[in-house]
């Protein structure tokens, strides 16, 4: 039998949700989050959606990717060229789509040759291949070259941003729940072991690099749609790797820890934008200090889950 | 056919700096197993050191030069002191991690203390172009000829005959029986960073004085494409590490003579990836079979 989704874990996922949007919405109306904090807030939610994605690829399938931002490239030209054309919300949407299309075909181009390579040799060949996106963006007219795209219509509202949001982290936890993520957490556990075990491990590790991409390329389409602005320089190494700071810094293998560290690393960001060299000292600094004293991140693998809260109120209700 | 020649003569220069820094990489791969990917860095912190000490402090070329090597062989020293030793046991991704980590830290503080401005460097040595029959040939090209030549025949010098040498050959084979030899493996491996960021610091100065710029995030894409020759030419070998070297560079001088020098880093990630798929051991590289 099915399971239902009307259990009281996911109502209670609901309500936190909606207390959260209700509570930024209203913010915003009164005018104490202003057009200037809505930007890092805009950021911040862009952020948890890369961030959550690539931890489904590094975290839960331990496959190490470096090339992030190519596939949100691929997300923000495809939104920005279309949206550019049809200036509504089916030229989002149309947009959004195209991109999956682009993205999942590339995700399937780099990951079939290459995620049969080791860790440190995937990182480098997803690093290179997000380049090459990068460059080829940069060569195009229809992408209007290293000027970058201008002018595109603001089409993702509050609620569109935080719809995708919601979609980034329901599907990224859930497929971490599913016999595919399992499989996925078995082979970055010991990925010899796992195919001894019978997982077909070239087909899982493929799937989870495609649906990173995919969410990768999702919250692209919504970066593009909110800052009016894409240029290839938005999207270097360099954005790859502060996807990657988040989610080391929250704890790979833990969604609720990508969340709070992009929501922690958003708000340094807005503090710190006048100091930027100082800034990325301090992450560099922090990767190195992370790495040798607390590798698991600072919350390892530890998830906010209802289902354990929930559990614990009614063993303490039938206690008293 | 005379413009063919000359652009090989080009991508010769620019491979043989290519070359010097993928040895660093290759020779810490082939003992740590580590991507240093703060080497490129390394590499932009001897050019900055052989910058200081030319306009600044008014050194000759070999001076600056000799102080450049000390400088980035002390820097490597301190790196893998502070940042890979206490990770030595520690899985693969951690530590390229913490490489990415100490990479940021080398930029930023150079951009910190010296300002994000492109630096032009100043003529230290003359610039005389001689004319071969159907091509020409600069004096910069021949300094960056002899001393890349030099400084390799001294590392293979170093690494075949020497008791450091053989001490950091057996420890890439195997690191417990090294030690159980009675070798000292933290200084065998102090000593191969040592030697790798020296090469990288002498690749400083010479792409300083060839391309007369520089800044501070230059270490990136040549790290990288050293990185992509390091893995052509077979990561861990030290042959390997040299032709890869020359031949990224030569192919990135006939995409920038004969097709668009816009897609001259296309061309060196491209390459990678036809590696990564065909052979991933690289040209010269030995096949290792997977053990559990």
């Amino acid at each position: 039998m099915p399971k239902s989704i009307f259990t009281k874990e996911n109502l209670c996922w609901v309500i936190l949700s909606a207390i959260l949007f209700g509570v930024l919405t209203l913010l915003m109306q009164v005018g104490i989050i202003n057009s200037y904090y809505k930007i890092t807030l805009f950021n911040i939610c862009i952020n948890i959606m890369l961030a959550v994605s690539l931890n489904l690829v590094i975290g839960i399938c331990g496959q190490f990717s470096l090339g992030h931002a190519g596939f949100m490239c691929i997300g923000a030209y495809s939104a920005g060229v279309i949206t550019k054309m049809i200036p509504n919300y089916g030229g989002l949407l149309l947009g959004i789509l195209a991109g999956f299309a682009i993205s999942a075909v590339a995700a399937l181009i780099v990951s079939v040759p290459t995620l049969r390579l080791k860790g440190d040799y995937l990182a480098i060949a997803t690093l290179g291949f997000a380049e090459i996106i990068r460059i080829l963006v940069q060569n195009m007219t229809i992408t209007n070259g290293a000027a970058g795209l201008s002018g595109i219509p603001a089409l993702t509202t509050w609620p569109i941003l935080i719809l995708g949001v919601v979609i980034a982290i329901v599907v990224c936890s859930n497929v971490m729940r599913s016999a595919p993520g399992r499989a996925c957490l078995a082979i970055q556990d010991d990925e010899i072991a796992a195919e001894a075990m019978g997982i077909n491990t070239t087909k899982y590790k493929v799937l989870a690099f495609v649906i990173g991409a995919l969410i990768a390329s999702l919250a692209g389409a919504l970066f593009a749609c909110s800052f009016y602005v894409i240029k290839p320089s938005q999207f270097t190494f360099n954005r790859s790797i502060d996807i990657l700071v988040m989610v080391v810094f929250g704890g790979m293998g833990s969604m609720t820890s990508s969340v709070l560290a992009a929501i922690a690393i958003g708000l340094l960001n807005t503090i710190l934008q006048n100091f930027t060299d100082l800034r990325m000292i301090i992450y560099g600094l922090a990767l190195v200090i992370m790495m040798i004293f607390k590798p698991n991140g600072l919350l390892g693998k530890r998830e906010l889950s209802f289902k354990k809260i929930l559990a614990k109120r009614e063993a303490g209700k039938e206690a008293s | 056919m005379s413009q063919f020649l000359q652009q090989v003569i080009n991508g010769l220069s620019l491979g043989s700096i290519y070359a010097l820094i993928a040895l660093g990489y290759t020779m810490v791969y082939g003992i740590i197993k580590l991507i240093n990917f703060a080497h490129g860095d390394v590499y932009m912190v001897g050019a900055y050191t052989a910058f200081i000490c030319t306009a600044w402090l008014g050194f000759g070329f070999f001076p600056a030069l000799i102080a450049s090597m000390v400088v980035c062989g002390l820097l490597g020293v301190l790196i893998e002191r502070l940042a890979y030793k206490p990770l030595r046991k520690a899985p693969r991704i951690t530590a390229l991690i913490t490489a990415i980590g100490v990479s940021y830290v080398l930029e930023y503080t150079m951009q910190y203390f010296m300002g994000s401005e492109v630096r032009t460097y100043p003529n230290v040595l003359p610039k005389t172009i001689y004319q071969l029959g159907p091509v020409s040939i600069t004096t910069h090209q021949i300094y960056i000829f002899a001393i890349t030549i030099v400084l390799m025949v001294a590392l293979q010098f170093i690494i075949s005959k020497t008791r450091m040498g053989r001490a950091m050959r057996a420890v890439s084979v195997d690191e417990q029986a090294a030690e159980l030899m009675g070798i000292n493996v933290d200084t065998t491996i102090s000593f191969t960073f040592l030697l790798g960021s020296a090469l990288a610091g002498a690749a400083g100065i010479l792409v300083g004085i060839y391309y007369n710029t520089i800044n501070p995030l230059m270490g990136l894409t040549p790290g990288l494409k050293a990185f992509v020759a390091a893995v052509f030419g077979g990561i861990g070998s030290i042959p390997g590490a040299v032709i890869g070297g020359l031949f990224i560079g030569i192919a990135e001088t006939m995409v920038v003579a004969y097709g668009s020098s816009l897609y001259r880093d296309a061309i060196v990630y491209a390459i990678l990836i036809v590696v990564l798929i065909v052979k991933p051991t690289g040209l010269l590289g030995k096949n290792q079979r997977e053990k559990v």
